[in-house]
């Protein structure tokens, strides 16, 4: 029989809008300064009022109510001009882009684009030959990855890259790495401090496995799952570590429509439950229209627009790079 | 019949048993649930505080006495809880099904004019939502689960805990109207109503009162000599008479504790973590486990396999006969206790039946492999036989008298008598008040003596005592010839075999009988992966010519057993087809408790039916389908028309 969670009315296309009220996805809000220095910003004809000064990162707009009611707050990731070689392939040529705090950013682009690639840049991956990452109102260092994920990022793979053997609730677990003190000996005695982080530790895991309903396989071996049951229990590992940012490389990639279904949903209640920047990489474009606030172009490792989903759609360069132009 | 006169010394009402058992039985568990992997429990005495506090709460809201609260929300505690807090406040709890299509609910919540609705999560108050403007009576809401409703409008619409903070908070000002309207409670106060599913037509209101559940809770629990320390698994619909009695009547009343899954999948885990001492599944649920049994047991080893077909072997010879006390051999007995250190132990461990004392089965036929395999592992598996209105309890079989083909003798205080065109009437102390607002169906169901027509033809064996149910008394009829017409016999037999799950027949003044079959995904897939058979969907595996084989053997088997009996060889399929989607409640083919609505088939698919009367080799047909968001779309199809080999009559003639 078929199944599918709590999707009874109108689905993707209409979440937004039966959400909150406006019918298209909000335009970037207008801001303009006041003379008592408070920033006032004006969306769906609504007023907000925002103290100024939130956050490390000044001049952008402070912060901003979309129409299905989510706060959308600073700057809290900027790629100034990153440029990305390898050898003399340049993966990625000068872009920037910022991502705002609670929003959902996408990056699109045809294969090959550079979209894997500036991903990689975000989780500390790559290192990138020119440009700068700031995070969190501060100019970040060349990094480990494992630095990267100390400092709240996580990521899921476009490759599935769980621990096969494993069972779902300890991939799981392994989420709670970053937040887990205690070290191998005291882990391997199992006493006293290191029994109550693993406690600890597990409810955290067990609230996002009941978030993304998957109890039922928690104590499966992930090898035996099918391949979107993979891609939740990865969600769920990259979600146990808490992250302020989650990348999620093509989390949609080889689902069918209804394991789309889900996991848009999912990706939905994430970011609205727990207030979760999300950046994501997805080729099903009526998926990114529908589930981000904004989207980044790439063609060739270079920029082609940046927008909210209707100015991408109407963006004469992202309609040639997507259906090719006609060369006279 | 017990009048409230000769009980006035015991609790007369749902919260007042709740009371009782607080303090009888103050600390020992009374409700657990599963959730963030742990079982979490309540005693009694929680349990009662927490009733008693959403019980505030709903009276600060603005409960008046009579009000219809609507539950809906799949097997949790604080579901149960809520149905016992609308008694406390002098309110009717009114489960009702959690699959339920928005208008269905909408249907139901206009009926009885709901003000309240406790429910689950955001799906059902999505769905209640969508149909509000139907509902002029309906005012506030209730969500257990917060996700994904952080941002809705919360004018008209309250958090369980909230809910129930709200009650202590204002206790003081409540609590002497709650205890005044609990003291006004009796026997025949409304203690519940439940919607029957209904095969035709309409849902209708079965108001059950006080006197219905206690008596019924109290009598079936000393049938089955029901323990306090007794678990059992809530997994069923909450809006099912049955559930209602496990979980709510018979739990208060015993004492024992209810236990809730974590979710529907995890189902038979769970199963297996609490091992239930009294359980109750459909054949259905049974049926699947056996299939699932068989599934696995394929693929075991070679070693594990012997001994599982040679144990087993012995089970069936013997077992039955150990569970009912009869007399078996030293030897058999010797063999019989190695198979359940080997065998039968362990798989009744995995299935969760380890500490099973009485189960039950109802609702539907089951077959006799089916029950035999239960009952040779020393399940104390029976059958019952009962309906909404008599608030479930009919007949069941008593310990030591299990037969596959009856349903049992009458329960205690139930009467029974069968009227000349063979339907079964019944009459006890657990009758239903009335339908509500539909006094005709009343009258026509219930006559002024109490007598209760069942809807089901059935007899009464001479010797046994047991009574045996044919069909239900409207689809019996007559072929051309006017031999007896019983669909649901020939169904159920076609239903037996594990590649089929379900069955319509039809035949009813025609000269023969004809077959809709839909095969079974989980059987017949497993059997095609076996056989390097490649399918993409349903569709495909269902026409496969070898797939169409196997059900035309299923079906001339059927034939010769249908043959034998000589009121009923009439019914033999000649001619059947392999639907190209599987029935579905969704599309009102099946009603919600998964019984065949044959009217609506007939009018769906009269296409097909057609071209299995006018003798054409296929039938193309178009179905419409609804997804469960309610989205539609069709199927396409070309159906292969085949024909049975059915037995001469001449056979029976000779028989005879």
């Amino acid at each position: 029989m078929r199944r599918c969670r709590r999707l009874r009315r109108g689905w993707l296309r209409n979440e937004r809008a039966t959400r909150g009220c406006a019918d298209a996805p909000p335009a970037l809000p207008q801001l303009c300064q006041l003379a008592d220095g408070r920033a006032r910003c004006e969306v769906a004809d609504e007023l907000y009022w925002k103290d100024e000064g939130r956050g490390g990162v000044k001049d952008t707009v402070d912060s901003y109510v979309t129409a299905d009611g989510r706060t959308i707050g600073p700057v809290v990731m900027e790629m100034k001009n990153i440029t990305l070689r390898f050898g003399g392939v340049e993966a990625i040529k000068d872009i920037s882009f910022d991502i705002r705090e609670g929003e959902i950013r996408a990056i699109i682009g045809p294969n090959g684009a550079g979209k894997s690639s500036m991903l990689n840049v975000i989780s500390g991956f790559y290192v990138p030959q020119e440009g700068e990452v700031w995070y969190k109102g501060s100019r970040r260092p060349a990094m480990k990855p494992f630095q990267v994920a100390q400092q709240g990022i996580a990521r899921t793979f476009q490759n599935i890259a769980l621990f096969e053997g494993m069972s779902v609730l300890d991939n799981v677990m392994t989420g709670r790495l970053t937040h887990m003190k205690t070290g191998l000996f005291a882990q391997s005695l199992w006493k006293g401090k290191a029994e109550a982080e693993e406690v600890e530790n597990r409810e955290v895991a067990e609230k996002i496995i009941d978030f993304l309903e998957i109890q039922a396989i928690r104590k499966t071996p992930v090898a035996r799952l099918p391949y979107g049951l993979k891609k939740r229990v990865e969600l769920a590992r990259a979600l146990a570590a808490e992250p302020s940012i989650l990348l999620l490389d093509e989390p949609m990639a080889g689902m069918n429509v209804e394991e789309k279904e889900d996991m848009s949903r999912f990706i939905l209640d994430v970011n609205d439950e727990f207030g979760t920047t999300i950046a994501l990489i997805e080729h099903d474009m009526g998926v990114v229209m529908d589930l981000s606030d904004r989207v980044v172009v790439m063609d060739y490792g270079k920029k082609i627009g940046d927008g909210t989903p209707e100015e991408v759609r109407n963006n004469q360069d992202v309609i040639d790079a997507y259906l090719g132009v006609a060369h006279d | 019949m017990a009048t409230p006169e000769t009980r006035a010394d015991g609790p007369q009402s749902v919260p007042a048993l709740l009371h009782r058992n607080a303090k009888k039985f103050a600390n020992a568990p009374a409700y657990r649930e599963k959730e963030y992997g742990i079982w979490q429990s309540w005693t009694w005495s929680q349990t009662r505080d927490e009733v008693e506090a959403l019980a505030l709460g709903l009276m600060e809201m603005g409960i008046n006495e009579g009000d219809f609260v609507a539950i809906i929300g799949r097997n949790r505690p604080y579901l149960y809880w809520a149905m016992m807090a609308a008694e406390m406040c002098g309110a009717v709890p009114v489960p009702l099904y959690q699959d339920a299509n928005a208008e269905e609910m909408a249907y139901v919540m206009n009926h009885c004019g709901a003000r309240f609705a406790i429910v689950g999560d955001q799906e059902q108050v999505d769905k209640i939502l969508e149909v509000q403007e139907e509902l002029p009576e309906f005012q506030q809401m209730i969500y257990l689960d917060p996700r994904g409703l952080r941002k809705y409008d919360h004018s008209a619409m309250k958090q369980y805990a909230n809910v129930q903070e709200l009650g202590r908070q204002m206790r003081d000002k409540n609590i002497k109207e709650l205890e005044a309207r609990q003291a006004k409670l009796n026997y025949d106060s409304t203690g519940v109503m439940l919607y029957t599913s209904g095969t035709t037509g309409k849902p209708k209101g079965v108001v059950l009162s006080n006197r219905n559940i206690i008596e019924t809770a109290k009598s079936s629990s000393e049938f089955d000599d029901l323990r306090q320390t007794d678990d059992i698994l809530a997994y069923l619909p909450m809006a099912w008479v049955g559930d209602f009695i496990f979980s709510v009547g018979q739990a208060l009343w015993t004492g024992f504790c209810t236990n809730c899954p974590e979710s529907a999948d995890t189902m038979h885990v769970d199963l297996r973590e609490i091992g239930p001492t009294y359980y109750f599944a459909p054949p259905r649920v049974f049926e699947t486990q056996l299939t699932n049994v068989m599934i696995r047991m394929e693929d075991a080893s070679r070693m594990k396999k012997w001994l599982f077909d040679t144990f087993m072997a012995h089970a069936r010879r013997v077992g039955p006969a150990i569970l009912d006390g009869q007399n078996v051999s030293q030897w058999d007995r010797f063999k019989y206790k190695l198979g359940e250190a080997f065998v039968y132990g362990p798989l009744k461990n995995t299935l969760g039946f380890s500490r099973v004392r009485v189960g039950y089965t109802a609702g539907e036929a089951i077959g006799p492999e089916i029950f035999d395999f239960y009952r040779s592992l020393g399940i104390n598996l029976k059958q019952l036989y009962g309906q909404t209105e008599a608030t479930v309890f009919i007949t069941a079989q008593p310990d030591g008298e299990v037969r596959s083909d009856t349903v049992g003798v009458t329960c205690p205080g139930v009467e029974l008598k069968i009227a000349e065109n063979g339907e079964v009437f019944y009459r006890s102390p657990g009758v239903f008040v009335e339908y509500y607002k539909n006094p005709e169906s009343t009258a026509d169901t219930k006559d002024a003596e109490g007598w209760v027509a069942t809807g089901d033809a059935g007899f009464i064996e001479e010797d046994s005592g047991h009574l045996r149910i044919i069909d239900r008394a409207k689809d019996v009829g007559k072929m051309a010839d006017g031999s007896l017409f019983a669909p649901k016999y020939v169904e159920n037999k076609l239903k037996f075999f594990p590649n089929i799950l379900e069955a319509v027949v039809f035949g009813n003044g025609r000269a023969e009988c004809t077959a809709f079959i839909n095969i079974d995904l989980t059987a017949v897939g497993n059997w095609a992966e076996r056989n390097n058979i490649g399918y993409a969907s349903y569709q495909e595996l269902a026409r496969h010519p070898q797939v169409m084989d196997t059900i035309q053997a299923h079906v001339e088997e059927v034939n010769a057993s249908v043959a034998e009996d000589e009121m009923l060889s009439g019914c033999q399929v000649h001619r059947f087809v392999v639907l190209h989607k599987e029935l579905d409640a969704d599309d009102g083919e099946l009603t919600r408790t998964r019984k065949v609505r044959r009217r609506i088939i007939e009018e769906k698919y009269d296409d097909i039916i057609n071209a299995l009367y006018d003798g054409s080799t296929s039938v193309s047909t178009e179905t419409e389908v609804t997804y469960e968001d309610g989205r539609k779309g069709s199927i396409k199809a070309t159906l292969e028309v085949r024909s049975a080999k059915v037995q001469a009559v001449a056979t029976r003639m000779a028989a005879e």
